[in-house]
């Protein structure tokens, strides 16, 4: 965080540095911000396991340049440490209309070796209303891999929400170091029904998520002595501020 | 105010006097208003707000036609603010938009508008900086015309109409940055999907859906802001605002809207309204059951209740959201039915503006396709009234044309005609287009796609009669607000044609309105919807070349500081 936190008044001088570029009037471009957390929710597996998850993203910037910060983990609750821990701050830019490039780093620093990467990504909002999130990664060690994040909510009604989502984790070469075989690492499909119980700021859910590792990374895992696929019942909350 | 009060009264004696005795003497009205935070209480809710002498709304203004009016504006708040004057025709320094005619007024400042009035009819003003406007800074404004009203009534009450929200403007302007549907909660369900299924069959139902589904649009995007609650006057539904009147008497309603947001559509089930002037314009009159009112415009209609009972005054949210709620009663105290609101509208593939370039990309096949999705949008949304006449004014097929909820009369722009034209009709000297678009996800609003900070003003010439055409390319209706300057609005009727100050585009529309170029300055013209108007559909217009546009750019500087 605070690297991030340093980064900031940086990027915010680069908006009015870039302003002027495009700016006749007077008046200066709107800064909005706002943060979401669309995940943070209780996970009981199948075997015993009990894992803490989040995921959340914060922005600050105008229509054409926004600083967005996107976090993750997931928190083993039974043996005490971060299976996984991400954070990610890039600058996001409209490419069309109904979609956004990005490009930034990010820090991966969960128990074991951390890495950093540079990341570019494409999020934005498909046909029929599918919210779509996708990064391009490059690691310290040369290494490539992507992510894709998919999401669509159907109203039962206007504050009883069913989400499923779906994301899959892609190496294009391993790194043994932190357990990422090559090819598709893992799968994780979410399916989430929440209600809106105070605006959109804050809406509890409860759901099921089913993760699978694949190829080499389930081998690492299953040396590990886990299970390479597993069902978990969620409860949790949305947040949006 | 009591001051005031006082100095109006003796003026006004005077004027008496001075009708026969003085005809020189002009009147000159000093005015105090105080810029406050207050609380607003819709009786649904209650919430800090900004009001003008302690209260939201604000106080009426009664001015004179004639009148030299000063006006002292104390700024009680820890922010600038400001007031515009809406509709009045002023020089540009006391038109009161930041940045524009002047600096704003500061924290603990008072600055003294003075300004001659020069028309008469029902105004308002508000507060023209952020979003204090929705937040309750607006007031009402009725003149006294110099001449015989030509029309005869016993009462005169102002109805402003308003939509207060719990959320502050500030706060719904971010909301909506993150999530553009934040504040629909009329989305259509999975319950609505099988119901049309039911109704339209599996096939034409998914067609439909995808169509909407492709464009990344909803059917139901008619208020980007819900959950405000109506004010008349202030009041609230369970409120009641009551106007009293004597069975027979004719009563003269002035219709303001002064929501940040929301269409009205007003009716007074069992009585008939005779629209009078729109805008403070007086209209041929115009006998109708319903009408809706856009965000900033004016009606002054004339009722004549006859029977000794209590009528409901009622304004339906265009989208059907929420009503407004107030009372016309013989006595204090008593009420009638709150009528029904009709079903809610939803937008049709007509209200996307297929005609227009940014459905460039849809190919001959799926032009049939959205054909068809008209038609059941049609037969869903309230099309009862519409057998003979379809209204002009709305995207043929549109989803938003209204109708009378009793099937009668409903009031469409071209019944607007004006009773004694201001200007000698004219050719226009040149047209300009206006293509107001956006991006509703992005809760991006432009005009020709560019936002006000990256835009060059407008420039106009002094005595130049522009036409402007507005081509609506989003699915929003916008009531776009030109200061300064009257815009006549082509209803097709020529010489008659009604001058506004506001005109409503609806979605897939292309409106006119010329403009007599005849004030100086510089000026604000933008779309009314408060959120809208921040987001950037808004410009600066800048008149050229009058006769006092010499000293006009040397004493701007000072004017600006
Ligand atoms: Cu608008």
């Amino acid at each position: 965080m605070t690297h991030m936190l340093k980064l900031l008044p940086a990027t915010l001088t680069a908006f009015t540095l870039l302003a002027p570029v495009t700016s006749l009037a007077e008046d200066p471009a709107n800064i909005y911000y706002g943060l979401q957390i669309e995940e943070f929710e209780y996970r009981y597996g199948e075997g015993g396991e009990e894992l803490f998850a989040y995921d959340a993203d914060a922005f600050i910037g105008t229509d054409e340049l926004k600083l967005r910060w996107e976090g993750d983990g997931e928190y083993d609750i039974n043996v005490k440490k971060f299976e996984s821990l991400s954070n990610q701050l890039a600058l996001q830019t409209p490419i069309s209309d109904f979609w956004d490039i990005k490009g930034g780093v990010r820090y991966t620093s969960p128990e074991g070796p951390d890495r950093w990467y540079g990341v570019i990504g494409l999020s934005g909002l498909a046909p029929q209303w599918i919210e779509v999130d996708s990064h391009l990664f490059l690691s310290e060690k040369g290494k490539l891999s992507a992510d894709l994040d998919m999401e669509y909510q159907i109203l039962l009604s206007n504050y009883l929400i069913l989400t499923p989502s779906a994301s899959v984790d892609v190496a294009f070469s391993s790194d043994r170091e932190i357990g990422v075989g090559s090819g598709v690492n893992s799968v994780e499909a979410g399916l989430r029904l929440s209600y809106d119980v105070w605006d959109r700021a804050f809406s509890p859910y409860v759901g099921v998520v089913y993760e699978r590792k694949f190829g080499q990374t389930a081998n690492f895992i299953e040396a590990e002595g886990e299970s390479a696929d597993i069902w978990y019942a969620v409860i949790g909350a949305k947040f949006m501020f | 105010m009591t001051k005031t009060l006082m100095r109006a009264l003796s003026l006004g004696l005077m004027t008496n006097m001075g009708a026969t005795l003085l005809p020189v003497l002009v009147y000159a009205g000093t005015y105090d208003l105080t810029v406050d935070k207050v609380l607003i209480d819709t009786g649904e809710f209650t919430k800090e707000g900004i009001g003008y002498n302690g209260k939201s709304p604000g106080p009426v203004l009664r001015f004179k036609e004639g009148e030299e009016v000063t006006i002292n504006v104390a700024n009680n708040l820890d922010e600038t603010t400001s007031i515009h004057w809406h509709g009045l025709i002023l020089p540009y320094q006391m038109d009161g938009v930041p940045k524009i005619s002047f600096p704003g007024i500061k924290p603990g400042e008072t600055f003294t508008y003075k300004f001659p009035i020069v028309q008469s009819g029902t105004h308002w003003f508000h507060s023209h900086s952020e979003f204090q406007e929705p937040d309750g800074a607006y007031g009402s404004i009725v003149i006294e015309p110099k001449k015989k009203e030509p029309f005869r009534f016993d009462r005169d009450y102002v109805v402003q109409f308003t939509d207060k929200h719990p959320h502050s403007g500030k706060r719904i302007m971010r909301n909506l940055k993150m999530a553009a549907d934040y504040y629909n909660r009329k989305q259509q369900t999975l319950s609505d999907f099988f119901s049309d299924v039911k109704k339209n069959g599996f096939g034409e139902t998914v067609t439909g859906r995808m169509d909407w589904g492709g464009m990344r649009m909803m059917a139901s995007d008619i208020e980007d802001v819900q959950g405000f609650t109506p004010l008349i006057n202030g009041m609230g539904p369970d409120q009641n605002w009551t106007g009293i009147f004597t069975p027979k008497e004719r009563v003269r309603l002035r219709f303001i809207n002064s929501s940040a947001m929301t269409y009205f559509d007003v009716r007074i089930p069992g009585l008939k309204m005779t629209v009078v002037a729109g805008d403070g314009n007086y209209v041929q009159p115009v006998t109708v059951d319903e009408l809706r009112i856009g965000v900033a415009e004016t009606y002054d209609v004339i009722v004549r209740p006859k029977e000794d009972k209590a009528y409901t005054i009622f304004g339906a949210s265009m989208g059907r959201t929420a009503y407004a709620r107030g009372t016309l009663a013989p006595r204090e105290g008593m009420v009638a039915a709150i009528p029904e609101m009709t079903e809610r509208p939803l937008l049709t593939m007509a209200d996307m503006g297929m005609d227009h370039g940014n459905m460039v990309g849809m190919d001959h096949s799926s032009m049939k396709k959205m054909d068809h999705s008209n038609m059941k949008g049609m037969d869903h949304s309230n099309m009862k009234g519409m057998g003979s006449e379809e209204d002009a004014f709305y995207a043929v097929g549109s989803g938003l044309a209204p109708a009378a909820a009793n099937g009668g009369k409903f009031l469409s722009y071209s019944d607007l005609k004006a009773q004694k034209p201001i200007y000698e009709h004219r050719k226009a000297t040149r047209e300009i287009e206006l293509r107001l678009t956006g991006n509703m996800e992005r809760y991006i609003w432009s005009i020709n796609g560019v936002k006000y900070e990256d835009a060059e003003p407008l420039k106009l010439q002094y005595g130049e009669r522009v036409r402007f055409k507005f081509v609506n390319e989003t699915m929003m209706t916008h009531p776009m607000h030109l200061h300064g300057m009257w815009s006549i609005l082509d209803v097709g009727a020529g010489k008659w044609n009604p001058a506004k100050h506001t005109i409503s585009v609806a979605p897939g529309t292309t409106v006119y309105s010329e403009t007599e170029v005849d004030a100086e300055g510089q000026w604000a013209f933008h779309c009314h919807l408060s959120y809208h108007a921040d987001a950037g559909m808004f410009r600066k217009v800048v008149v050229e070349g009058g006769p006092k546009s010499a000293s006009l750019n040397s004493s701007e500087e000072g004017v600006l500081q």
